[in-house]
């Protein structure tokens, strides 16, 4: 029986939207490759998610419920996935292309012998799949020629699962070898922020080299961030240039977006960083030189001083909200 | 200590790539092909190893046709000790170039490897982890920072992740991914360039390695993205926030 499994990453106690975007896509995959949609929790006390996770229309969840799976580590997380997938008959295991899924999948496909499509950006009738080649400038339909597959989608490119029905929860026991386990985890030093998630904002605001150093993001960008409530990115000349952590990088080798309104402020627009959000529903580009490249994608393109224009916007936003 | 890299010939990431009018590939005349810049990295994070721990040897592994020298010969120039090019004409995927890497891994025996967290040609971002489960070793993936313990036995790895940065060790032999902000690679110098030409670059057919490289993927096709048309420029920033608000509607 050639079933579905999509692994539901987890944090905080909740699940975050790319992890509704896989179970979308499980849904979607069991529709044109055949087979049911389940899915798979890995954890720590994981009863209530468990419950939850069953209610968004999969047929079946499996929990390995083990304290050494409390912290995500690849080599545990690869066994215990691997193992559920065997044991449970499954073809296919989708996960997101986070930061998770992208260090986890690709071992989890050894594991199972399987051919691997990253950062999928849709599924065909026919079971194949396309991902983008070149910094998105090659679509490339993709056949799989293992009988096993393992996927990663692209968050962007499906929308989040909506709960309905009721599936089944199955506890199941993972043989976890600790001495064959190496990795240790020692911390996380998570990134405090009032701000919503880039990957889920509705309105994302970056700033490029333009800004000039990291203290601008702070005094110039932030405050129209936070006036617009978006979330704040950045271009990997920003993040190579180190005015701002790596996490914030949108573009090939960064996050990818596609918000309602994405604003690029001091960004020239190199392909690298268009692959990140050209998706988006309106994109608005800020930038004093009026032959820089992000204008050929920008909806609405203001050639200016962003010194300037960024406060002034705020001013002008602040006035909308009255 | 003895590292292993690897070493991907891509194009240049700044050359604009059009796919051929068929969907058979993209267009290469003209294109210039560079060390896919996270191996670059991952040449730079060894070399500074090598600057600390007397005696360690960099070893850079490529896989493709014979023009992979130019990119090995560019390592080479950076520092590294010798190179091995295993001679590949056919079409591979992740799994296949792990499956090499993991038989040179056997005859070579380092103990650490370091690999670019991606390819920027085919961005599959998963060569090194295929190749830490194949051979049953820890990894630590989009490392930013890597710290070898005194006794050269362990790693601290601090990994740029979603929502912040997470801390791992393991004992060696191990398995690195580099990210953007690892470490920022040196340009060849000129002597490091004419010494280059002297050092080992052993080539090896894949076919004497006796593995299979058969892929588990097909490319059945390639198609150009849809394009975005560029909107209207706006003369102020009171027009922009007005047609934000009224035209498009998301503020």
């Amino acid at each position: 029986m050639s079933n579905i499994l999509v692994f539901a990453e987890h944090f905080h106690g909740k699940f975050p939207k790319t992890t509704l975007v896989a179970l979308t896509a499980g849904k979607e995959a069991a529709a044109k490759m055949g087979g049911e949609c389940h899915a798979a929790l890995l954890g720590k006390g994981m009863d209530a998610l468990a419950n939850e996770l069953a209610e968004y229309g999969v047929k079946k969840v499996y929990v390995a419920d083990d304290g050494s799976l409390e912290h995500y580590v690849a080599d545990a997380y690869a066994v215990a996935l691997s193992q559920i997938a065997k044991d449970k008959g499954t073809d296919v295991v989708i996960g997101t292309a986070t930061a998770v899924g992208k260090d986890l999948l690709p071992r989890v496909a050894v594991r199972l012998d399987a051919g691997m499509a990253s950062d999928i950006t849709g599924i065909n009738d026919d079971g194949t799949v396309l991902r983008l080649l070149y910094a998105g400038n090659a679509v490339a339909t993709v056949k799989f020629e293992s009988a096993n597959k393992v996927i990663s989608v692209r968050a962007t490119a499906f929308d989040a699962a909506k709960k309905g029905g009721k599936g089944e929860v199955e506890k199941v026991a993972v043989s976890l070898d600790s001495g064959a386990l190496k990795t240790k985890f020692l911390k996380f030093d998570e990134t405090k922020s009032d701000r919503p998630v880039l990957t889920e904002a509705r309105i994302v605001i970056s700033g490029g080299r333009g800004l000039k150093n990291g203290e601008n993001f702070t005094t110039v960008l932030e405050p129209l961030v936070d006036a617009m409530g978006a979330a704040m990115g950045a271009s990997r000349a920003a993040v190579d240039a180190g005015f701002v952590p790596n996490d914030l990088q949108v573009g090939q080798t960064g996050k990818v977006v596609a918000p309602e309104l994405y604003i690029a402020v001091g960004i020239s627009g190199a392909i690298q960083h268009l692959a990140g959000m050209k998706d988006s529903k309106v994109i608005v580009a800020i930038n004093k030189d009026a032959e820089a490249p992000i204008f050929q994608v920008a909806d609405y393109g203001l050639v200016a001083d962003l010194f300037k224009a960024v406060p002034e916007m705020k001013e002008e936003v602040e006035k909308l909200k009255h | 200590m003895k590292l292993l890299v690897a070493v991907k010939r891509v194009p240049d990431p700044n050359a604009t790539i059009k796919v051929k009018p068929d969907g058979s590939g993209i267009i290469t005349d003209n294109l210039k092909y560079v060390v896919n810049p996270f191996d670059e990295i991952a040449i730079e994070e060894a070399l500074r190893v090598k600057e600390k721990v007397s005696g360690t040897e960099v070893v850079l592994v490529a896989i493709g046709a014979k023009v992979c020298q130019e990119q090995l010969r560019t390592g080479l120039a950076m520092g590294a000790d010798r190179a091995i090019l295993v001679l590949a004409e056919q079409e591979m995927d992740s799994v296949g170039v792990a499956r090499i890497l993991q038989k040179l891994v056997e005859n070579e025996k380092p103990d650490l490897i370091i690999l670019g967290k991606q390819a920027i040609d085919d961005d599959a971002n998963q060569a090194g982890q295929m190749l830490a489960e194949l051979l049953g070793w820890p990894q630590g993936t989009f490392a930013s920072k890597v710290e070898l313990a005194g006794d050269q036995k362990s790693l601290t790895v601090i990994r740029e992740v979603d929502g912040g940065l997470e801390t791992l060790s393991f004992p060696l032999p191990g398995i690195i991914t580099a990210d953007l902000r690892l470490n920022e690679p040196r340009y060849a110098s000129l002597p490091g360039i004419m010494k280059a030409r002297k050092k080992e670059l052993k080539e090896i057919p894949v076919a004497d390695l006796g593995v299979d490289v058969t892929p588990k993927l097909k490319i059945l096709a390639l198609a150009p993205p849809s394009k975005r048309e560029a909107g209207k420029v706006v003369e102020s920033v009171q027009e922009l926030v007005n047609l934000l608000h009224t035209e498009a509607k998301v503020i």
